[in-house]
């Protein structure tokens, strides 16, 4: 039953994957459209990024995270190398963390 | 003719491509230390890694499937998993015309492919960035994962290097450039809000899924 269910699953995402793929190679898109799918997706990613910072499940995520996230997000604003970014993000948070900030 | 600007230019994504590899084998090492912790088989984070390739909806389906819970394990991670249909719409023509390199490159495209591709305006190079990107993340994912499976609850813990934080940063400095033009900035941040605020009443993948809304914007902007 669990290898049905991951098979299940990765079938089923693939599927997803290859779908959005597939029909981008089937449409003809106009100049116009294929701005509004960058923007789509380019939502969908800030709203990955701003949940992930700012939640842990369906609870805030604390404090050490979003500050974190935040000091990276400063950097890149600021055109930081995106190594720069992560790195800096990273060890704000965990910095915060030992300093015994939630 | 490889020109130095190419070189320049590869450099600096293989750079890119190795910062977020050392994350995600990092990631993968707490993924596959958590499955086994959970007392699930060694082969189970190994074929997750490999076949479903999505790390939220693999951290989500292991504990569900530790809880004998496989339907639920499936559907919720389906659910997470449905932004890569309009991913693969934005950045699929990345891939080109050939069938085979759109069947092997579809399994790859994740949320950091995703923004790498659409981080680059040249047409000629989206191609290479989103197989570089893919290929790069596909290995270190795989390697982190049994790496975690081996050393176990020896990897650490990735909340106190800070890796919860570096995830989100990164999806941020490459959707940055997109967020100076305006118009992108209202949907993309309406979105967000949306996804954030929608987080504590929805199951996991609606809230993102809901960020569409942000298009919304761009209807009242042209009226």
């Amino acid at each position: 039953m669990m290898i049905a269910a991951i098979v299940a699953l990765g079938v089923g995402t693939y599927s997803m994957r290859l779908g959005g793929v597939l029909l981008r190679g089937r449409l003809e898109l106009s100049d116009a459209l294929q701005r509004v799918l960058a923007m789509a997706a380019a939502a969908l990613l800030a709203a990955l990024a701003g949940t992930a910072a700012l939640m842990a499940g369906t609870e805030f995520a604390g404090v050490a995270r979003p500050a974190g996230v935040l000091v990276g997000g400063v950097l890149a604003w600021r055109k930081a190398p995106f190594v720069v970014v992560v790195l800096a993000a990273a060890a704000a948070a965990a910095l915060l963390r030992l300093a015994g900030v939630p | 003719m490889r020109t130095v600007q190419r070189t320049v230019e590869d450099r600096a994504l293989l750079r890119d491509a190795a910062t977020i590899a050392a994350a995600m084998i990092a990631v993968g090492a707490s993924f596959g230390a958590i499955a086994i912790a959970y007392g699930l088989p060694a082969w189970v984070p190994f074929l997750m890694s490999t076949v479903v390739f999505a790390g939220g909806s693999q951290f989500l389906a292991v504990g569900l499937l530790a809880a004998g819970n496989p339907l639920a394990a499936v559907f919720a991670g389906l659910l997470l998993n449905a932004r890569h249909l309009p991913f693969g719409l934005a950045v699929g023509d990345a891939l080109g015309p050939r069938l085979r390199t759109r069947v092997i490159g579809s399994h790859v495209l994740t949320d950091e492919v995703a923004a790498f591709t659409l981080a680059e305006t040249d047409p000629v190079r989206r191609r290479r960035v989103y197989l570089i990107i893919g290929a790069t993340l596909f290995t270190s994912w795989n390697i982190g994962t049994a790496l975690g499976v081996l050393l176990g609850g020896a990897t650490g813990d990735p909340g106190a290097l800070g890796l919860d934080a570096a995830f989100p940063a990164a999806l941020l400095a490459l959707i940055m450039p997109s967020l100076r033009d305006r118009a992108i900035r209202t949907v993309a941040l309406t979105g967000a809000a949306v996804a954030v605020l929608l987080t504590p009443v929805l199951p996991a993948g609606l809230p993102v899924l809901c960020a569409l809304v942000g298009l919304l914007t761009l209807v009242r902007r042209k009226r």
